[in-house]
């Protein structure tokens, strides 16, 4: 148990690093750096497979118990502090734990972010060897495998949003890492707002769970949820999981919130490779299929979940059809086949989301990479336009890019097919006819996957050169230590969709017994919803029940249809660009120049954005959004709140002036001055007795004495 | 037994009366307060004169040990000493202020 036990050390392992290079990588040199940085996340990675395999031993004979591991409670009753009444009127015992969870879901995601992070920490060392800042970026990308690794493993949503926060900060960080470029900061602030308007929903998601639920322990919130006390589409159910959905969003770069993703390519192309393709977004993902047991009680939020996942992978696809740039097309690509996973978890099918989380992971952070080897090839040169025939000259780039490409255009038997394949017939075997759209609009988006995929590999790698003398003369494969991590992923592209293989073409190979290794691993943590649905909404969503019941054929038939959607992919990029030469037609803008102009400019979306919600834009002479809420409060506030200062001084002022007149007339005047004025006019004739001299006093005394003495003696 | 060379208690009176009218007289009409001071001493000593004649013609009848309206005299005399030390202090004062002694040339105490 040495592994288990100590499990709290896989996220502290990179946080080490990253606390180094922020106290002591200025001084460090180069190869200190990267032994540091990439020997943590390798130490890391060997610990977390030692506590994956110890966990699988011990899950056998503990029942599949999710193991947990408290290292200190972190707040809660316990200590006094947080004393409040659920929603029933019941106390609630509220704890907060830094606390660490392993099971099958979190060791997924456990092993693919630290074996891919791994895999681009080493990478890095050749991508980043010319760059500046060379302790920064390993430093943050320590911090960003810390963060991540927080969020997996912790045990209750608040840790979990610790690590949520931090790795939205260190994505904001090295998108931001070219700080000096305007538009490299500002694609960091945009991934970081855009963040903001999801995290808010979080929070707000997890007020209603711990509200709710009493806790916002996984373990407890999961027995809740399943304990039968809440009904199926209780309404604070609904509203907490599609609070949490909005997080999702936010993180995972699902329609309306996915805008930030594209512009996030400014960062350095290993972070894109890490963060924006293999583990960050996907923390949605995994957010999600950790609530499974709160989203199976609220229907609505599947629906929503399913639906929103669904138009995001056709919607980005589309986009990624005419993009120029080598590193878009594949954010698009990103965020298409993030669609695909939230399609798979609305349907139900969490296992399957997930296993197109884990496939996702190689193939994408394979073509990323291989941007980045042949950006690093092209002296720096991202627009597609510009290259060509780059095959020959950088081998090892285009074989593994080649297997990629296969792999998420869902060529048999790359891991793309596996999953893909699966999240799709997953959609169909839902039933309800509404949820065969899904599947159409997944079948089409698996169409334009392959035709965008496979017009990249031919803009890059076939075709005429294109680019400027001077470029073609610098042309070089990358060094080892970014082909080695690009020939690791290939292998895992090829052949990680062989642990999900479908039961039913085992079947067809004579294969029997459980063959779906993934999502058999899974049932511990998803199996438990199937029961619920079956009896309280029969016909919808249950697809993990429902499998053996449709027939084997029409799952060979779509498998079939969608494999043969991804060969026309391929074949119509093919046709259209694989003698592209300087000036070549985009079959689209031939077809239709509006359309290609819409999808070229992104539907417009951002411009829409500036309209509406940012305010950049004057819409019609009238400022909305976030800059005209500020100039609508700032006229506010000048005139209204100002206006009723200012006419309350008035008021006051008018107030003073007719009281100092009633004092300076009516009580001074009439009040005080009065007396005084009647006392100096009655004063006129008495002082005329007075006139100083003192003889003429005593005149007046002698003579009144005489008066007296007179009157008495001859009275 | 009253020769016309006696000078009896009526002779004192008259005489008081004659000092006391000229200090009256003094006071009202001179301008140099030390004249009027002195003729406030004028008029104290016809009072004593007035109280010690009284005094005399109390012990004609009361017999020679009925003295003690000759005390009153002294008293009087203690009190214009007095009197006199007050009113040259206040008048040292007056003169350092207005370098007169005129007492019609201060008139500042009205209204």
């Amino acid at each position: 148990m040495l592994f288990l036990d100590h499990i709290y050390l896989i996220p502290l392992l990179p946080a080490f690093g990253a606390a180094f290079m922020f106290f002591f990588g200025r001084k460090l040199t180069k190869q200190t750096v990267s032994a540091v940085c990439v020997g943590v996340v390798v130490l890391a990675f060997l610990f977390a497979c030692g506590a994956v395999l110890q966990y699988n031993v011990w899950a056998g004979a503990n029942n599949h118990q999710p193991f947990q591991k408290i290292v200190y409670t972190w707040l809660g009753t316990d200590t006094g502090h947080l004393n409040f009444f659920k929603q029933d009127g019941s106390a609630a015992n509220f704890q907060i734990d830094a606390g660490f969870l392993l099971d099958p879901l979190s060791a997924i995601w456990l092993l693919f972010v630290t074996g891919v992070g791994m895999l681009i920490h080493i990478y890095s060392i050749g991508y980043m060897a010319h760059e500046g800042g060379y302790y920064r970026f390993f430093g943050y990308l320590n911090l960003f495998m810390f963060s991540m690794l927080t969020l997996i493993l912790a045990n209750n949503y608040a840790l979990m949003f610790v690590g949520w926060e931090g790795v939205g900060l260190c994505s904001y960080l090295l998108i931001g890492f070219y700080f000096h470029r305007k538009s490299a900061s500002d694609a960091a602030n945009k991934a970081f707002i855009v963040n903001r308007i999801g995290d808010a929903g979080f929070i707000l998601g997890m007020f209603f769970i711990a509200w709710l639920m009493g806790s916002l322990r996984y373990v407890d919130v999961n027995a809740a949820a399943r304990s039968g006390h809440f009904q199926i589409g209780d309404p604070l159910i609904t509203a907490a999981t599609l609070l949490l959905f909005v997080g999702a969003c936010g993180k995972s770069a699902q329609l309306p919130l996915y805008v930030w993703l594209p512009d996030a390519m400014e960062g350095p192309t290993p972070v894109s490779a890490l963060i924006h393709a293999a583990t960050m977004v996907t923390a949605g993902v995994y957010m999600v299929a950790r609530s499974n047991a709160l989203f199976v009680l609220a229907p609505t939020s599947m629906k929503t979940v399913a639906i929103v996942g669904a138009l995001t992978a056709i919607f980005a696809a589309s986009i990624g059809l005419v993009q120029n740039d080598i590193k878009r097309v594949l954010a698009y690509s990103t965020v298409s086949q993030l669609g695909y996973m939230f399609l798979a978890l609305g349907v139900g099918a969490f296992a399957a989301g997930v296993f197109h989380v884990f496939t996702h992971a190689f193939f994408k952070a394979l073509l990323f990479l291989g941007a980045g080897s042949v950006i690093h090839a092209m002296s720096g040169e991202q627009d597609m336009r510009n290259m060509g025939d780059l095959r020959n000259r950088i081998p090892t780039t285009y074989w593994t890019m080649f297997i990629a490409t296969l792999a998420i255009a869902g060529i048999p038997p790359f891991a793309g097919f596996f999953s893909k394949d699966e999240i799709l017939w997953q959609s169909w075997a839902t039933e309800s006819v509404a949820y065969h759209l899904l599947w159409y609009i997944g079948y089409a988006t698996a169409f334009m996957t392959a035709f965008y995929m496979f017009r990249l590999i031919y803009l890059t790698f076939w075709s005429k050169p294109r680019m400027s003398h001077d470029v073609e003369h610098h042309i070089h494969e990358s060094p080892a230590s970014m082909t080695m991590p690009l020939v690791v992923l290939a292998v895992m592209s090829l052949f990680a969709g062989f642990l999900g293989f479908p039961q039913s073409l085992a079947r067809l190979v004579g294969i029997h017994g459980e063959t779906n290794r993934f999502e058999a691993y899974l049932a511990p943590v998803f199996a438990k919803e199937a029961p619920v649905f079956a009896k309280e909404e029969p016909g919808q969503l249950a697809a993990g029940t429902k499998e053996e019941e449709k027939s084997s054929g029409t799952e060979y038939l779509l498998m079939f249809l969608s494999v043969g959607a991804a060969a026309f992919g391929w074949y119509m990029a093919g046709r259209s660009y694989r003698e592209a030469d300087k000036g070549y037609v985009e079959p689209i803008n031939a077809l239709s120049p509006p359309v290609y102009n819409t999808l070229l400019n992104k539907y417009y979306v951002d411009e829409g954005y500036d309209y509406v919600f940012t305010g950049r834009r004057k819409l019609g002479g009238v400022r909305l959004g976030a800059m005209g809420l500020g100039e609508a409060s700032s006229w506010f506030d000048a005139n209204v709140v100002d206006g009723a200062v200012n006419a309350s001084g008035w008021l006051t002022r008018v107030v003073a002036s007719l009281s100092s007149w009633w004092d300076k007339w009516i009580i001074d005047g009439v009040g005080v001055n009065g007396p005084a004025i009647l006392a100096r006019m009655l004063s006129y004739p008495a002082r005329l007795l007075e006139w100083g001299l003192v003889q003429w006093y005593a005149l007046v005394m002698t003579a009144g004495l005489v008066g007296f003495v007179f009157y008495y003696v001859y009275h | 037994m009253h020769a016309m060379t006696d000078i009896s208690t009526l002779h004192y009176l008259v005489l008081g009366a004659a000092l006391f009218l000229l200090g009256v007289i003094g006071v009202l009409t001179r301008r140099n307060v030390v004249i009027v001071l002195m003729s406030i001493e004028l008029i104290l000593n016809a009072v004593n004169l007035n109280l010690v004649a009284f005094s005399r013609y109390w012990q004609s009848i009361h017999g020679p040990s009925a003295l003690h309206g000759q005390v009153f005299a002294i008293f009087v005399i203690t009190d214009a000493a007095a009197e006199a030390a007050v009113g040259l202090g206040i008048l040292i004062a007056f003169f350092r202020n207005k370098e007169t002694v005129n007492v019609d040339e201060v008139n500042l105490l009205k209204w």
